[in-house]
């Protein structure tokens, strides 16, 4: 671990007006501080935003929810509002990590979540998101864990966040603050692609802070579904996971949201997919054809090669969960584990 | 000779009841002091620098950039290091290591994770950031041997690890009905919960070694080191109070200990290392891989005719370690004609070791999975194949067994299962989106024995203090020698105080092997019946409480002696003769019986398991075991090892996998996240019976070890579980997704 000069903001202005060198914003801490002592990122400037006063949750007059960038993810998952209107992302966040990292870990923190590719990990590994241009070990090597969609030539490291898969089935729209004031970002435009610079994660610019999340207002009378397929039970990151939302009419879907987890480079919307959904019989056929949709560019490694069909099983239960409103008593007991 | 029939332990008051842990105060509230936790004045701490490579040679290190970090007090390598001894590794002496090349002995890397270097600092953070700086140039060789699952090669013959008897080959060869399957398990981590920990201290002038290490024998350690330090036994000191478990990897020395030691003598200041969890996982010992072939032939009654296992394991290029597969196998069923082969192959990869029930678990997987095979090709209830050839004496010696309830374990565990609801087709029981799968096998483990020797005092202040160089690995050590004591004194627990992990202490066993239960508490029995014989000596004497009395006519009892009329307490015995304390040696061995019986637990375990085949899931609902362990002397601790055992088997059967680059051979999930093993959400219900028949036989406890039995058999239940589920027979662990998928 190297030395870094630590500092409290007090004001969101002065956390964002300061220009400093190497710096990095720390909240709960749950990916910073893990990639300092592993000496992955190596900041200079740490600047501790906890005490900005961002940590309400708020119901728009339009029906949007505004949710501060310091709610913890526990707060969030619990929260009346969500628990009520988004489920999906109550269910997404409580699939994700432990109650103990949940009761540290913050919104805007988990959108910003680095990858777990374990040659991004290892400072002897070549990396090019975490040393441009050095090469990336893992597209030839151990790639069990990597992205089947949304990868190139210079990475293929898997988007690790369930919260951020639940979000992107919701739509939502990113409130920054920087040196030169506030703007705001579709959340589906933040995190970029990797293409040929992968090391470029996001559209946040230096001294840039994320002070809120305002999500789309809820799609009215959908069922929904955060299915996370993994190894083992609990506290493991996603093999792949899907996030459903589903409007019937009748047994026809109205209207349909779809993003998958696990298996690409960012929180995956799967646009054409529920575009083929609307006017469909919600039935398994439909929602195979969803699956295939959404997967077509997908593409595999040597080790990777399984997301495939996994992330078409994880579409087609996900959406039939939420066509009928409702979970076997055999998915509920992990979703929360 | 242990007299196997003494009255006492057929009504025990206190051993085979259910009893606290008299510790358990002690980790609850945080003052159980772990060696990783341990301070002394002017220590500083070590942080390894270890090879990012797994093959070449470490042309050079730069130092400059660490030496110039705060608190940084030395570095030591290849050279700057003290010229030492290796251990000569015998296990007859005691001096066994886990990895006999001495740390930085030379300069050729032959595993990542190797130790290039060792930082010495003021903080352990000071020495960690040093560690980072330290810039190792290497010279990479193509050909690292990456693991015995990407290679064809056969490795070399162990003749002494095999085993023949009968003409099995013909026997096959004839056979009415036959399996021939090969299986492969993939290499895994103890990940016990203490990462390795050392904390060397040089006393007088450096002529005197004390080391605590977290370790499961203070005695090898002590043995080993001084091996290798050219020291006397005397001259040096190995504590380990506590052990944040071990699972067999701190059996015997690693590098990590010579290291520290080196650097508080050069130094002239302790030092302490505890190795970060990544190190641990490279360099800190693993279960190999293993390559297994096996052959059943049988007639069409399901009489086993012929068993032939041949298997193949890894071992690093600095170290020879043999994980037998087959140990178990001539014992396991009756048969004729059974033989076993051991082959190993090195590999870069840090040295293997034993790991919870070493070699028989992965042996114990592909035989009972192959008995399942069987089964099916017989169409034939696998309870019923195993009854069958069920081996009425150990069919390896020709020996009676001292004491074998497999029948009963089988038929108890199937009955509290509900076997008989098993509908045998595949794929045949659902609910809801998931198919249910039964699955079963047998286990086993030896259950072996080691000389002991033991101290007990009884004192003036009316406790009792019990002693014994071995240790304990949280499996309840502590909690069974005070037992033992109240068992023979009467006295309350108490007041009975346990001193264990110290080689200043009469020489113990290693807490290995589920050998340490059988062999500590008969001599610490005869220690307590040396000092009840000094103190009844007093009680008689001139001015004693009995004075005049037969000291025969004598016998304790409620923590005191009594002559049928009268009981006086062991403190007020000591007043009346105004001693503080009377001291009991004792000693205790394995003898003739071993030569009489044929010693080995067997059980059995049944599971359930549930698989979602739209979304290639499986978990483990439900395990019901029967285990024949003879008497448990704590039944809650020696319960909680056998279902500790079941949880570590749903880890090798669907889980655990050291992922080795193809490429270079380096380890890439050496952390908690990326090596996954199960959580309490992945915990099955699980309801364990311990069958209780005391094998006197085998020592006058009646108990046998419970450590590793539990384990034995569980990933093969899984893997039957599933075939009956989906109808795919899985022979590699562990089962992934992947897998699953492949055969839907």
């Amino acid at each position: 671990m190297r030395t870094f000069a630590y500092s409290r903001a007090d004001s969101v202005d002065h956390a964002a007006h300061r220009t400093m060198p190497h710096a990095a914003f720390v909240a709960g801490g749950t990916t910073l501080l893990d990639l300092i002592k592993l000496d992955v990122l190596k900041p200079e400037n740490v600047v501790d935003i906890n005490a900005l006063p961002l940590k309400r949750v708020e119901r728009l007059d339009d029906g949007r929810l505004k949710i501060g960038a310091l709610v913890t993810n526990t707060d969030l998952a619990h929260h009346p509002e969500v628990k009520s209107h988004y489920p999906v992302l109550s269910e997404a966040l409580l699939a994700g990590a432990s109650t103990q990292l949940r009761n540290m870990a913050t919104t805007a923190g988990n959108v910003m979540q680095r990858t777990r590719c374990p040659y991004y990990r290892d400072p002897a590994a070549k990396c090019n998101r975490r040393e441009p241009g050095s090469g990336c070990d893992a597209i030839d090597g151990i790639n069990r864990m990597h992205a089947v969609l949304g990868g190139s030539d210079a990475c293929i490291a898997v988007h690790p966040s369930d919260m951020c898969v639940g979000i992107a089935a919701i739509g939502a729209t990113l409130t920054l603050q920087g040196p030169d004031g506030e703007r705001e970002v579709d959340f589906a435009d933040f995190h970029r692609l990797p293409g040929d610079t992968p090391h470029i994660e996001h559209d946040l610019a230096d001294g840039e802070l994320i002070t809120a999340i305002t999500l789309d207002a809820p799609l009215a009378n959908a069922g929904s579904h955060y299915l996370k397929l993994r190894d083992r039970a609990s506290y493991e990151f996603a093999l792949a996971s899907c996030a459903a939302q589903v409007v019937l009419d009748g047994d026809t879907i109205r209207e349909a949201r779809l993003a998958l987890g696990g298996v690409a480079t960012k929180p995956w919307r799967c646009s054409d997919a529920e575009a083929a959904l609307v006017g469909q019989v919600a039935d398994k056929a439909s929602f195979e054809r969803a699956a295939d949709i959404a997967l077509k560019d997908a593409q595999a490694c040597e080790h990777n090669g399984y997301k495939i069909p996994l992330a078409r099983q994880a579409v087609v239960r996900a959406l039939r969960n939420a066509a009928r409103g409702e979970t076997p008593a055999s998915e509920t007991q992990e979703s929360q584990a | 000779m242990n007299d196997m029939t003494r009255p006492d332990f057929d009504k025990p008051r206190v051993v085979g009841q259910r009893t606290p842990r008299i510790d358990g105060e002690f980790k609850l509230t945080g003052r159980a002091g772990y060696t990783g936790e341990l301070h002394v004045d002017g220590m500083l701490y070590g942080y390894p620098v270890s090879a990012t490579i797994a093959n070449g040679v470490l042309e050079s290190l730069d130092l400059d950039a660490a030496r110039a970090m705060p608190g940084v007090v030395d570095i030591f390598h290849h050279g700057h290091f003290e010229a030492l001894h290796r251990s000569p590794n015998s296990m007859a002496h005691g001096d066994m290591v886990n990895e006999v090349r001495l740390p930085f002995e030379d300069e050729r890397i032959y595993y990542h994770g190797q130790y290039v270097a060792l930082v010495v600092a003021e903080t352990f953070e000071q020495a960690r950031a040093a560690a980072q700086r330290v810039v190792a140039h290497y010279r990479e060789e193509r050909g690292a041997v990456v693991s015995l699952l990407q290679t064809e090669a056969e490795g070399t013959l162990q003749e002494s690890a095999g085993s023949s008897r009968g003409d099995p080959e013909a026997a096959f060869g004839g056979a009415e009905v036959k399996v021939d399957s090969t299986y492969h398990i993939a290499a895994e981590s103890h990940l016990q919960m203490e990462m390795h920990a050392t904390l060397a201290e040089w006393r007088d002038a450096g002529k005197r070694l004390v080391v605590h290490e977290s370790t499961q024998g203070v005695f090898f350690q002590r043995n080993a080191m001084a091996r290798v330090f050219g020291l006397a036994q005397e001259n040096l000191e190995v504590i380990s109070h506590y052990v944040g478990s071990g699972f067999g990897n701190k059996l015997f020395m690693w590098p990590h200990s010579v290291a520290t030691a080196v650097a508080a003598r050069m130094i002239g200041r302790p030092v302490k290392v505890v190795l970060p969890r990544q190190q641990d996982m490279t360099s800190g010992g693993n279960r190999p891989a293993s390559r297994q072939r096996i052959r059943l032939g049988a007639d069409r009654s399901g009489k086993l005719t012929s068993v032939i296992h041949d298997s193949t394991t890894e071992t690093s290029l600095v170290h020879q370690y043999v994980d037998t597969c087959g140990s178990a196998t001539p014992s396991f069923y009756a048969c004729d004609n059974v033989s076993t082969s051991q082959r190993v192959l090195e590999v870069n990869h840090g040295t293997p070791c034993p790991m919870r029930a070493p070699g028989e678990v992965s042996g114990i997987f592909a035989l009972e999975t192959a008995m399942d095979e069987l089964a099916v090709a017989l169409e034939m209830d696998p309870v019923e194949l195993r009854l069958k050839n069920n081996a009425e004496q150990d069919p390896a010696s020709g020996l009676p067994w001292s004491s074998k309830h497999l029948d009963e374990c089988l038929t108890s565990a199937a009955k509290r299962f509900g076997w008989e609801q098993r509908n045998p087709a595949v794929g045949s029981m659902r609910d809801g989106d998931e198919i249910i799968g039964y699955g079963m096998a047998s286990c086993t483990w030896s259950a072996g024995r080691q000389p002991c020797e033991a101290r007990v005092e009884l004192r003036a202040d009316g406790s009792l203090f019990a002693a014994c160089g071995t240790q304990d690995i949280g499996t309840g050590t502590y909690t069974i020698v005070a037992q033992a004591v109240a068992e023979l004194t009467g006295a309350e627990l108490s007041r009975i105080e346990v001193k264990l992990g110290e080689t200043s202490l009469p020489a113990g066993p290693l807490s290995g092997g589920s050998m340490a239960t059988a062999t500590v508490l008969p001599a610490v029995a005869a220690a307590v019946r040396d000092a009840l014989d000094a103190i009844k000596e007093v009680a008689v004497g001139s001015g004693g409480a009995f004075e005049g009395s037969d000291a025969d006519a004598l016998s304790a009892e409620a923590g005191g002696l009594t002559d049928g009329e009268r009981r006086v307490s062991f403190e007020e015995i000591l007043e009346t003769s105004k001693l503080s304390s009377v001291n009991g040696q004792g000693s205790a061995a394995p003898g003739d019986e071993r030569s009489e019986y044929a010693f080995r637990s067997f059980g059995a375990h049944f599971v359930e398991v549930r698989i979602d085949p739209e979304i290639s899931r499986v978990r483990v609902a439900r395990v019901v075991s029967s285990i024949d362990i003879g008497r448990a002397i704590n039944p809650p601790t020696a319960r909680n090892q056998v279902e500790g055992g079941i949880v570590m088997g749903v880890g090798m059967g669907l889980l655990e996998k050291l992922d080795y680059d193809p490429r270079d051979a380096r380890l890439i999930n050496a952390n908690v996240a990326d090596y996954i093993v199960p959580t309490h959400a992945d915990a099955p219900e699980i309801d364990v019976e311990l069958l209780d028949y005391p094998d006197f036989k085998h020592n006058e406890f009646g108990g046998r070890g419970v450590g590793e039995i539990g384990l034995t058999g569980v990933a093969s239940a899984i893997a039957n579980a599933i075939y009956h589920a989906t109808g795919k027979r899985h022979r590699d662990l562990p089962i992934t997704i992947e897998a699953l998928l492949a055969s839907s």
